[in-house]
């Protein structure tokens, strides 16, 4: 008999601890919403804050819960994403502008002149803090691959001391653009034809002193562009992308090559 | 008044769960990481531990007790507990999320902690009344919190020093350990002696 009274004990306290959570779960559960789970897992989990929400599970709650209709914020996840969601939630689906990040710098090695001798830690932002980096060009690519570092999609190479982004497998989160102590990152849409690849602000004979390739704010291109899209900005040329007709001209007239002809889709660059 | 802060100094200081009597090792040296996670952690332990102690000092008082079920408390105490803190994770996520998203993860991580469950058992043999079991349970919180950022911090000096190869990650995480253990063992007797003297 001694045995069943534990037992007994045990099992009403085990059914009362029962009931009770039962009762509360009932009583005050909160429901998730249901739209959170299947939105969530049509995002790539990049948490790269492109979309201006922090991370995945923060994009996908605020759509989850009605705050957003912007479905086309989700740069990596692309149009798929896009689709995928608009679809769970009933709406439009908006295009995506898929966008690739450019390192708008072409100071190689061979064609910017050194400062001093570096030889301090490997990293850019180090290199930054002692008299902006040892290239001559204070807004140039310091080549020490802070921006590879950071890439979840391992898209930049340094090559000849300045970062190279493979557009094709670039997902356009921008941490590299954030990285860079320089911010002579860019993210550009990926159907543009024509980019300038120098952040120089010099005046034009300063820039072709410190390097080959520099923009020296001539003007050429400005003349040439049939859409008037080029102004040029502290010495600097800037493509205006909303009149851009990409018909390339600038890259042909222009005398230090800044200006380059691109293709993001396949990866030319010319 | 004496006996409470007797209670809750030695529970804080010399008889420190962690690292005097080696209870809930495994969130002390988990959660440790970072200063932040760890005093959410300890947090987290001090409100089960106050929870606990609420449920299972009357449970035993008055349930088992009287039943000469007294050897049943191990059993019983791991079930209580584990409801409770579901329960109470069930109630705070419906009426203080903000709560519950600051104790987030931790709370279900020590419904079954050996220190949660060893304050409850030790509340009953040091033979305490409900209130000062109550003290007691707060004092092995704070102590157990203490002994957390403490940790936390001489760890996030380790993660920077060149510490040999071979005793890189755990081993050199479980000396620096034991070294803060051997600190505390400067508070026994201290305290009784200074709560006697201001008494």
């Amino acid at each position: 008999m001694s045995i069943i009274i534990p037992i007994i004990v045990l099992a009403v306290i085990a059914v009362v601890c029962a009931i009770l959570l039962t009762v509360a779960s009932t009583l005050f559960g909160v429901k998730e919403n249901e739209k959170f789970a299947p939105i969530r897992d049509c995002l790539p989990g990049a948490n790269c804050g492109a979309c201006g929400y922090s991370g995945c599970d923060a994009y996908a709650k605020a759509l989850a819960e009605g705050q957003s209709n912007a479905t086309g914020l989700c740069v990596p996840g692309g149009n798929g994403a896009a689709v995928a969601i608009s679809e769970i939630l009933g709406v439009e689906a908006a295009a995506v502008v898929e966008r690739v990040a450019f390192v708008s710098c072409n100071g190689t090695c061979d064609s910017v002149e050194k400062r001093y001798e570096y030889s301090g830690h490997k990293s850019c932002r180090s290199a930054n803090m002692t008299y902006s980096g040892d290239k001559m060009c204070t807004f140039a690519c310091l080549g020490y691959g802070d921006c590879a570092n950071v890439c979840p999609e391992n898209a930049i190479t340094v090559e000849n001391g300045v970062a190279k982004v493979d557009p094709v497998s670039c997902i356009g989160c921008g941490i590299c653009v954030r990285t860079c102590p320089n911010n002579i990152i860019r993210l550009v849409n990926r159907n543009e034809r024509v980019t300038v690849k120098c952040s120089n602000n010099d005046k034009g004979a300063l820039t072709r002193k410190y390097c080959k390739n520099g923009c020296i704010g001539c003007g050429k291109c400005t003349k040439v562009c049939p859409a008037e899209a080029i102004t040029v900005m502290n010495n600097l040329a800037i493509i205006n992308y909303a009149k851009c007709e990409k018909c390339g001209k600038c890259a042909d007239v222009c005398p230090t090559h800044a200006i380059h002809t691109v293709n993001f889709i396949c990866g030319a660059e010319k | 008044m004496a006996k409470y802060i007797l209670i809750l100094m030695g529970g804080v200081l010399v008889n420190n769960y962690v690292l005097q009597q080696f209870l809930g090792i495994c969130p002390f040296l988990g959660v440790s990481k970072k200063v932040n996670q760890a005093s959410g952690m300890g947090l987290a332990v001090i409100f089960v531990m106050l929870f606990a102690t609420l449920a299972t000092w009357p449970i035993y008082t008055y349930v088992l007790v009287p039943n000469n079920l007294a050897y049943l408390q191990t059993i019983v105490f791991i079930l209580v507990i584990a409801a409770l803190v579901q329960l109470v994770e069930i109630i705070l996520k419906k009426f203080l999320p903000s709560l519950f998203k600051a104790l987030g993860v931790y709370l279900p991580l020590i419904t079954t902690n050996c220190a949660v469950l060893g304050v409850t058992l030790n509340n009953i043999s040091d033979g305490y009344n409900f209130l000062e079991s109550i003290v007691s349970s707060l004092g092995v919180g704070v102590g157990f919190l203490l002994a957390m950022v403490l940790f936390a911090g001489v760890r996030s000096r380790i993660e920077n020093c060149p510490a040999p190869k071979s005793f890189k990650g755990l081993p050199v995480t479980l000396i620096s350990a034991s070294i803060v253990a051997l600190a505390f063992f400067g508070f026994s007797g201290i305290v009784e002696n200074i709560v006697a003297r201001f008494m």
